[in-house]
């Protein structure tokens, strides 16, 4: 049994994800996968999905698909986005049934950056080195989506419709938490200072591999030729100009820039929903207090997965 | 930082960067990669990977099994027991070809280190270069070892659209593209052997601490080749 999707419309950056291909930095690969890790789980695990099944990430630039065979089980999650089932408006999180002859619309809506079309089944996609997830400079992965283009899926579910809570920890966040270096020596005290009170705002310069920001320049302190090391995804590297970037999930793995600070991972998927112009800040804490709110995150997240993958079946 | 000392820094919940000194050095690379295997050997409890760089190595881990402290304290035993002289790296000989289109730097190269493209070509083949960490994109594995005399900065302008395959040089380093991409280095060849083999037993050809040599091969071979 397979279920056919046609593309009908996909802007750019609409790319197959999956879980990611982590542990292979040390040949140059991040770890990609969805920018929205929690929404891209909680949509898989609406649908009854191995944690790690491939769906679609949608940016921006929106998606419309047609169900041209069978019947699948689908579930939107992400940002705000507005989602249409033959023109009809569902909820921004969302799973329900397409049926031969539906027409699904995912475009951008009133926040958010990234919404994600998780599918009850298995998404036809070619893996590249054990993982579906588009590595988008390279297009290498599962790939991108563009109109006219057929999806296969494999052992299709249907799946009762329902809407799906959206969690605290998913919504967009304008303060996020971060520890200090690991090359924040490089910076002076006023240079420290402006980055942990801002102004910031996130600049049109936004894509997977990371984000760059408007606000006060904080360049490094001396003029640096720092020899090339690892850099990981939440990394705020600065560029010898004072500009800083956010490393995201397609970064390059290694750079001479050095970092002021890095953003903790639970605050990363908040921090992917922002849109150019959101305002930013960031808050210092320990590399304990770090592991502490790793921790507990982690816990919440396990519970809330939980309680999604009890609904309505 | 004082030569055998390491100094231990943060990264998120999730990482300690292991600096080994300030400025590239061999004697540095060793131990950051005397590290690096070490950890392989005997990875610690929520070890997650090992990043090397030129004077340190990024080790990562999982913040629900362990914490930073603990991470250091296991680093720290592996540094003391992991010092020695290196095992030489297995070594690859890599066919180029520096001819024509396929070189389009050849020329202007030669210029500015006065020497003819022949002797360009005879410094990259002659020397035994060494995969010094992988970064940038997928497979770009860093090549140093290159002659004194090919020691160039970047180019003024990147040129778009590289092919996968090129042969880049700069900063004292070269590099087997992998992908087509924009780049400011200087394009000396072009390479029919794939640095992503596309071998899903050995994707990257190369591990770190590698050794590569260059054999310069005609447009005849290069075109010849799978």
């Amino acid at each position: 049994m397979t279920a056919r999707l046609q593309v009908v419309a996909a802007g750019p950056h609409v790319t197959v994800q999956d879980a990611g291909r982590p542990g292979l930095m040390r040949f140059g690969v991040p770890g990609s996968g969805p920018m929205d890790r929690l929404a891209f789980a909680a949509g898989n695990r609406a649908l009854g999905n191995p944690a790690g099944a491939a769906g679609i990430e949608v940016s921006p630039g929106g998606l419309v698909l047609d169900c041209t065979t069978g019947a699948v089980g689908v579930a939107v999650t992400g940002g705000g986005f507005l989602v249409t089932l033959n023109g009809v408006t569902r909820p921004g999180w969302w799973r329900g049934t397409l049926r031969s002859g539906d027409r699904l619309a995912i475009r951008p809506g009133s926040w958010g950056s990234w919404a994600c079309l998780c599918l009850a089944g298995d998404l036809e996609a070619s893996p590249w080195l054990g993982s579906r997830a588009t590595h988008a400079p390279s297009g290498l992965g599962g790939g991108r989506l563009a109109a006219g283009q057929g999806l296969t899926v494999h052992a299709p579910r249907e799946v009762a419709a329902a809407d799906l809570i959206l969690p605290l920890p998913a919504r967009p966040r304008h303060a996020v938490r971060v520890t200090m270096g690991p090359q924040e020596r490089f910076f002076d005290a006023a240079a420290r200072s402006a980055f942990l009170s801002g102004p910031w705002r996130l600049s049109p310069a936004f894509d997977r591999m990371g984000l760059r920001l408007a606000g006060p320049a904080i360049p490094p302190a001396a003029t640096l030729d720092m020899p090339s090391e690892a850099v990981s995804r939440g990394s705020v590297q600065v560029a010898g100009d004072g500009v800083a970037t956010v490393l995201m999930a397609d970064h390059q793995t290694t750079g001479g820039y050095p970092k002021i600070a890095t953003v903790i991972d639970a605050d990363l998927d908040a921090l992917a929903q922002l849109r150019p112009g959101d305002r930013l800040a960031f808050r210092a804490v320990t590399p304990d207090m770090a592991v502490t709110i790793a921790r507990r995150h982690a816990a919440t997240v396990a519970r809330y997965l939980d309680g999604l993958g009890r609904y309505g079946d | 930082m004082p030569a055998a000392e390491a100094v231990f820094r943060p990264v998120a919940e999730h990482g300690l960067l292991v600096d080994l000194a300030d400025r590239p050095a061999r004697a540095v690379h060793d131990r950051v990669l005397a590290l690096d295997r070490a950890l392989a050997a005997a990875p610690f409890p929520g070890f997650v990977e090992a990043v090397p760089g030129h004077v340190n190595l990024l080790v990562r881990f999982d913040p629900l099994l362990t914490d930073h402290r603990a991470a250091e304290a296991a680093i720290a035993g592996l540094l003391a027991r992991s010092a020695g002289p290196r095992p030489p790296g297995r070594l690859h000989e890599i066919g180029i070809c520096c001819e024509g289109d396929l070189a389009p730097d050849m020329a202007e190269v030669a210029r500015r280190t006065g020497l003819s493209p022949d002797g360009v070509v005879a410094l990259l083949a002659g020397a035994e270069h060494e995969v010094a960490i992988y970064g940038f994109a997928p497979g770009y594995a860093y090549l140093t070892g290159l002659p004194e005399p090919l020691h160039l900065p970047r180019k003024p302008a990147a040129l778009r659209d590289v092919p996968a395959g090129s042969l880049l040089v700069a900063a004292g380093q070269c590099i087997v593209s992998t992908l087509t991409m924009p780049t400011g280095w200087w394009i000396l060849g072009r390479s029919p052997v794939p640095i992503l083999t596309g071998n899903p037993a050995r994707p990257f050809r190369f591990d770190v601490g590698d050794r590569v040599r260059f054999r310069p091969m005609s447009r005849a071979e290069y075109e010849a080749a799978p």
